[in-house]
């Protein structure tokens, strides 16, 4: 993890960057995506209060415990490639390092080891949301989302009418957003980070607050990016969504995949595996049962 | 984006694509010729963050600015007791508008520590959501700072004129003496929000710094009537970063003299040497952040 070594890998890299005018069978440059056996790690320390300056201090010298970390395998060795125009499905019990995936792929967490290859503009649509403020409207944060990815704001002015009349939010848009559903909510955030015309598009669980036509309204977004060869990796619980909008789908659990295939047979033996009788679930019957299930990512902080 | 490393991204048929690497560096200074263009590219994001955090602290009113107003002049009057008392009343005619201009300036000062030792704990959502370069949180602070300080310049003003105070051309010298405390601070700024990640109490230990800093710079007292005496605390007086800045912003804006250049150049240096440090410190760690939140 030292810089010298990372050097190392960039001086053996080299020769087959910029200056080729042509992709030139590169997979770091013709894929979408590649994930070179990636390992994230978080640490925590073990005592909480271990992280202030009056324990440090008043701790100096003795000899204590208390500043080891433990360190959390979120994500042990992954490796997996996903082309352009595709759209991957990743899907696994809690805590099996999807949403960790997902943020070491949008840039975000870096690997502890191996190495992550993006090649596009990327969009995040986290489970957490895009650093929303509830304080402010609805506008504001539509600009500040807009603003943070990289767009100028005559970019913002351009998207704020499409943004608005595809979340079907135009009368709501200047109250705060506090005052939002969890459903409106997330039809702005997904709103927004389908506006900002990205390469790769990275969805956690995003699709769960939606009804069944905003549903609909999220799978024909998504499908319309794909059509033009963008390339979208999707986290979701919901079997249904996966199976109708994948091409492709892995199965993670405790950190590893398990299994990559079709959406229908991974998902068929995932099911059995979480003791799940496997049943034809399509998306549009999911809309009504989990409806409001994820209330827990939408609280706002500010910022 | 930047904390990683991109590369510049090759032709293909369907135009130039982004092309970026992330790879397993936590610390180490990404590349700032990567790191810079993506810090200018989102300058419209910091003016519309800090405009919206303004606004949602109700300053943008007309109660919320008179408040800008109120509170720096009412600060002023609890150090103009606090001194009279000190001295037994005995002071210069133009003394609370000396005291007014290096409070206002100073407490612009320690306004962008407090706010940028906040800046990157209070946007964990932020943090963990979104490949910002992280540079961008405390530079809106400091931002914030500077708007919520304009207010109290036309405090100065009023009092100065009230005052029967002179004015003159020497009066731009305050320019460069204000950018060095801001360029300064921003450099200190950019450790205090680094520390914070690290030490989650840091911002309980830094107002008593702040404070203490306060009393050890010309605020109070004048530069000249202290540092120029024999002694060591007249010495250590000197060698404190603000008061050559503070001492040449209260020549300039109460005695309408211009300030001592070695003074100006002493200045510079700290702010440069300060602001360099933090920027590096704070780049540097700044991988780490999403990790340690």
């Amino acid at each position: 993890m030292s810089v010298s070594d990372t050097t190392k890998i960039q001086v053996a890299e080299r020769p087959a960057a910029p200056s080729a005018p042509e992709a030139t069978g590169d997979p770091d440059f013709d894929l979408a995506i590649r994930v070179k056996d990636v390992k994230v790690d978080y640490r925590t320390i073990v005592n909480p209060r271990a992280n202030t300056l009056r324990h440090t201090l008043t701790g100096f010298g003795r000899k204590t415990n208390d500043r080891k970390v433990r360190l959390i395998h979120a994500v042990r060795g992954v490796s997996f490639d996903v082309p352009h125009g595709s759209v991957l499905g990743i899907i696994g019990a809690n805590g099996a390092g999807k949403s960790t995936i997902m943020r070491a792929m949008a840039g975000i967490l870096p690997p502890s080891e191996g190495e992550i290859v993006v090649n596009g503009r990327i969009s995040t649509l986290l489970a957490l949301g895009v650093g929303f403020n509830g304080q402010l409207s609805g506008r504001d944060n539509v600009v500040l989302g807009s603003l943070a990815a990289g767009l100028t704001r005559r970019q913002v002015e351009e998207r704020f009418e499409q943004i608005t009349d595809w979340a079907e939010l135009r009368d709501v848009i200047d109250l705060p957003m506090k005052a939002y559903s969890s459903g409106m909510y997330g039809r702005l955030a997904f709103g927004v980070s389908t506006h900002l015309d990205p390469d790769v598009l990275l969805v956690d669980e995003a699709l769960s607050t939606g009804d069944a036509h905003f549903r609909k309204k999220s799978y024909d977004k998504m499908q319309e990016l794909v059509a033009r060869s963008r390339t979208i990796v999707i986290v979701s619980h919901g079997i249904g969504a996966i199976r109708e909008m994948c091409d492709e789908c892995i199965w993670m659990d405790k950190g590893q995949v398990v299994r990559r295939g079709k959406p229908d047979e991974v998902t068929a033996e995932y099911l059995e595996f979480q003791g799940v009788a496997p049943e034809k679930t399509t998306a549009s019957d999911e809309a009504a049962e989990d409806d409001g299930a994820d209330v827990d990512d939408m609280q706002m902080e500010d910022f | 984006m930047s904390m990683l490393d991109t590369q510049s991204p090759p032709r293909t048929v369907a135009g130039p694509l982004e092309h970026h690497v992330f790879r397993s560096r936590r610390s180490g200074v990404p590349r700032l010729r990567t790191y810079v263009p993506e810090l200018w590219g989102r300058r419209e994001f910091i003016m519309e963050l800090a405009r919206c955090t303004l606004r949602s602290q109700n300053y943008l009113n007309a109660f919320g600015q008179l408040w800008l107003v109120i509170n720096p002049l009412l600060l002023g009057c609890v150090y103009y007791v606090l001194a009279d008392i000190l001295s037994n009343g005995k002071h210069a005619h133009n003394y609370f508008s000396m005291l007014l201009a290096g409070l206002f300036l100073y407490t612009f000062f320690s306004s962008i520590l407090s706010q940028s030792a906040g800046s990157i704990i209070g946007s964990s959502r932020l943090v963990l959501n979104s490949r910002l370069p992280r540079l961008v949180l405390p530079v809106t602070q400091i931002l914030i700072a500077f708007m919520r300080f304009l207010p109290t310049l036309i405090v100065f003003l009023v009092v100065h004129t009230l005052q029967g105070l002179q004015w003159g051309v020497v009066a731009f010298w305050a320019i460069p003496a204000f950018l060095e405390v801001a360029v300064f601070g921003a450099g200190l700024g950019f450790i205090c929000a680094t520390l914070q990640v690290y030490f989650r109490d840091f911002s309980n230990f830094l107002p008593y710094v702040t404070r203490i800093w306060l009393f050890l710079s010309p605020v109070m007292w004048e530069a000249q009537s202290r540092i120029y005496k024999p002694g060591l605390g007249a010495h250590l007086l000197g060698l404190n970063p603000l008061t050559p800045m503070i001492g040449s912003w209260g020549d300039v804006l109460v005695y309408n003299v211009a300030p001592n250049s070695l003074w100006l150049v002493e200045g510079a240096g700290w702010a440069v040497g300060a602001f360099v440090i933090g920027v590096f410190v704070f780049i540097r760690r700044e991988r780490e952040f999403s990790v340690r939140l």
